[in-house]
């Protein structure tokens, strides 16, 4: 489940590396919204957000690409909540079904104020996905498994996005947990960079891993769009096979 | 004092943080509920107030000032505190918090760096680690402040991103706590934030306006016509303004930075402006923000006002018709800056110059009651490059 940054390089660059994604293998593909201060993410992620914003990526625009992208796999939107509450919770969720969107992750969004966004969500006919951390009680996972829709996000370790060298040790423990605790499949990412660290997700019992900062890397480092399209292709394919 | 802490202040406040952060914020709140319950742990922070940060602070009666405003104005004089503003009530209070609740670590965001000298110097004395995030633009403005807190032992990690100042250096330092929450307390500066902060935030600051009314009723018998005080996310502004809440007649006015003036939208005015409210750094209050609900940098001479957030409290307040909120401009505080250090001579900081600004303006008050939040020696060098 490859994530790419909406708008990065730029609105028709960014669906160009979501369908390279397409080609690549994914099952789904998280498009992510550009928002001026991503708590969530490290400085890969953040970085490719001012770009995206830099180059005139709006939340229209954004949805455009879901749309083309959604013809050809699943697309899940990652939005934080001030872009979300700036369109308002209802309209943005028609808007969301209204471009073949099926599903949306907001990283500060938690439990205990995602009712609304949650019956919006419903109501579209698009799934809210929540997330849960190795930090997150057994009781509490149980009462987020509880409303999840779609599947349970599970970060892998505590922090931000971004390439880890090791994992986690709580890596295969949170998986478990989540799994024993939501009646919906269960994806692990946060530092996932390497098929081989892919390959253990899955082993661990992952339902579905995904990929960000790596791909998001490979896209800022490319010397244009097209050698950008070329490596999120080939990297995706990668990830794709270990995990067949 | 009520048996749980806020979430929300009518419709602001909540908690708009990763998951990661969430069962942190519950321990941090129950961890509160308890201490400010202990009565031992309000004797050590009450001892440490008083025989270390040198309260009560006293509320001065400033003649030339009144002369020239021709009103009555008392000052606050928080600017006299150990470590020179009233940031170090709220650092105090949660590095002690933080110590109890066994935590080695202490990370915070500083923006004029007063926050930042503050929690590093409650760190000395309670022997925590301490990291400070800070803008690269507010490192360059308040250089006096970023050597200190290195000698008081605190590293001071600059932020690149954005436009350098206060809102990226809370974004970094909420990054920094994702990632190490288990060992380590988020000292937030300001009554901003995830609840419980704001209402923690609160709760330590009202030590200003609690020992101010009671001041103000010992010197002048009476309570004031207007109660002001400058607000960047409002933390000095809350405390001052609390204890005043049931007296019906005092007004209560927070002073925004007005930077370039309004209309230019170079400035820190969210509770003035009031556009849709918006979430920042995990709670939803006024805020700057575009259509699409990317979040403005805001512009401000002064450090510790230039943020685009603002407390939920005091969005609450403003809705209420409790406060009201203005906003003063650069070059006004920069005047008044001027003008207090020769009336007066009490050098203000650039933030509080915003606060006595207004004081001084034509008004029907014949008494204000202004929070002088801290000492302007952190400014010399960028008044004096203003000419």
């Amino acid at each position: 489940m490859p994530y790419l940054m909406g708008g990065f390089p730029d609105l028709d660059g960014s669906r160009r590396i979501g369908e390279a994604y397409a080609d690549g293998g994914a099952d789904l593909v998280e498009l992510g919204v550009p928002f001026s201060d991503p708590l969530a993410d490290g400085p890969v992620i953040q970085a490719a957000g001012t770009a995206a914003l830099r180059a005139g990526a709006t939340t229209a625009g954004v949805l455009e690409v879901g749309r083309a992208l959604a013809a050809r796999v699943p697309v899940v939107a990652m939005v934080y909540v001030n872009v979300l509450l700036a369109r308002g919770a209802e309209r943005f969720a028609d808007d969301l079904a209204a471009h073949a969107i099926s599903g949306l992750i907001v990283p500060d969004l938690p439990l205990e104020e995602s009712d609304a966004v949650r019956a919006a969500c419903d109501a579209a006919g698009v799934a809210l996905v929540p997330l849960v951390a190795p930090a997150t009680p057994d009781e509490r996972l149980a009462r987020i498994g509880a409303k999840a829709r779609g599947f349970v996000y599970t970060v892998s370790l505590l922090g931000t996005t971004g390439e880890r060298v090791a994992l986690a040790e709580a890596f295969a423990a949170v998986v478990a947990r989540a799994k024993a605790h939501a009646p919906v499949p269960v994806a692990l990412g946060f530092g996932i960079g390497t098929p081989d660290q892919a390959r253990q997700a899955a082993d661990a019992g992952a339902d579905g891993v995904i990929v960000g900062s790596r791909l998001v890397r490979a896209v800022a480092e490319a010397a244009s769009t097209d050698a950008a399209v070329a490596t999120v292709h080939e990297l995706v394919a990668g990830f794709a096979g270990a995990l067949r | 004092m009520s048996a749980s802490v806020e979430h929300r202040f009518g419709p602001y406040g909540g908690q708009y943080v990763p998951e990661t952060l969430m069962p942190a914020l519950a321990e941090l709140e129950a961890a509160w509920l308890q201490a400010r319950a202990d009565a031992a742990f309000r004797a050590e922070l009450d001892e440490l107030l008083r025989d270390y940060v040198g309260r009560p602070s006293p509320l001065y009666r400033a003649r030339r000032l009144g002369a020239a405003a021709g009103r009555t104005i008392l000052l606050k004089r928080e600017d006299l505190n150990h470590t020179g503003a009233h940031k170090i009530n709220n650092a105090l209070g949660q590095s002690l918090l933080a110590k109890r609740m066994g935590k080695r670590r202490i990370i915070a965001e500083t923006g004029a760096g007063q926050h930042g000298v503050a929690t590093a110097t409650a760190c000395a004395l309670l022997d925590l680690e301490c990291v400070v995030y800070m803008g690269t633009e507010d490192i360059r403005r308040q250089r006096p402040n970023v050597q200190r807190m290195e000698l008081l032992g605190a590293a001071v990690r600059p932020v690149d991103a954005g436009a350098r100042t206060l809102k990226e250096a809370v974004s970094e330092a909420i990054r920094d706590w994702v990632a190490s929450v288990a060992s380590t307390h988020y000292v937030i500066g300001s009554s901003v934030g995830p609840a419980p902060y704001p209402a923690i935030v609160r709760d330590l600051q009202r030590v200003i306006g609690d020992e101010a009314r009671a001041q103000v009723l010992a010197a002048e018998g009476r309570l004031p016509d207007r109660v002001i005080a400058c607000v960047g996310g409002g933390s000095n502004a809350i405390g001052t303004f609390v204890p005043f809440l049931d007296d019906a007649d005092v007004e209560l006015v927070g002073v925004e930075a007005g930077g370039a003036g309004l209309r230019s939208g170079r400035h820190g005015a969210p509770l003035t402006v009031a556009g849709p409210a918006g979430v920042l750094h995990g709670s939803l209050s006024a805020v700057l923000q575009d259509e699409m609900g990317q979040i403005l940098e805001a512009h401000s001479i002064s450090a510790g006002l230039d943020y685009p957030g603002s407390g939920p409290e005091h969005a609450w307040l403003r809705d209420l018709g409790r406060a009201r909120y203005v906003a003063v401009s650069d070059d006004e505080a920069l005047a008044t800056f001027r003008r207090v250090t020769r009336l007066e001579g009490i050098i203000p900081a650039l933030e509080s110059a915003h606060a006595l600004h207004l004081a001084l303006q034509p008004s029907a008050s014949t008494l204000d009651l202004v929070c002088l939040s801290g000492r302007g020696d952190k400014d010399l060098a960028e008044v004096l490059e203003q000419g």
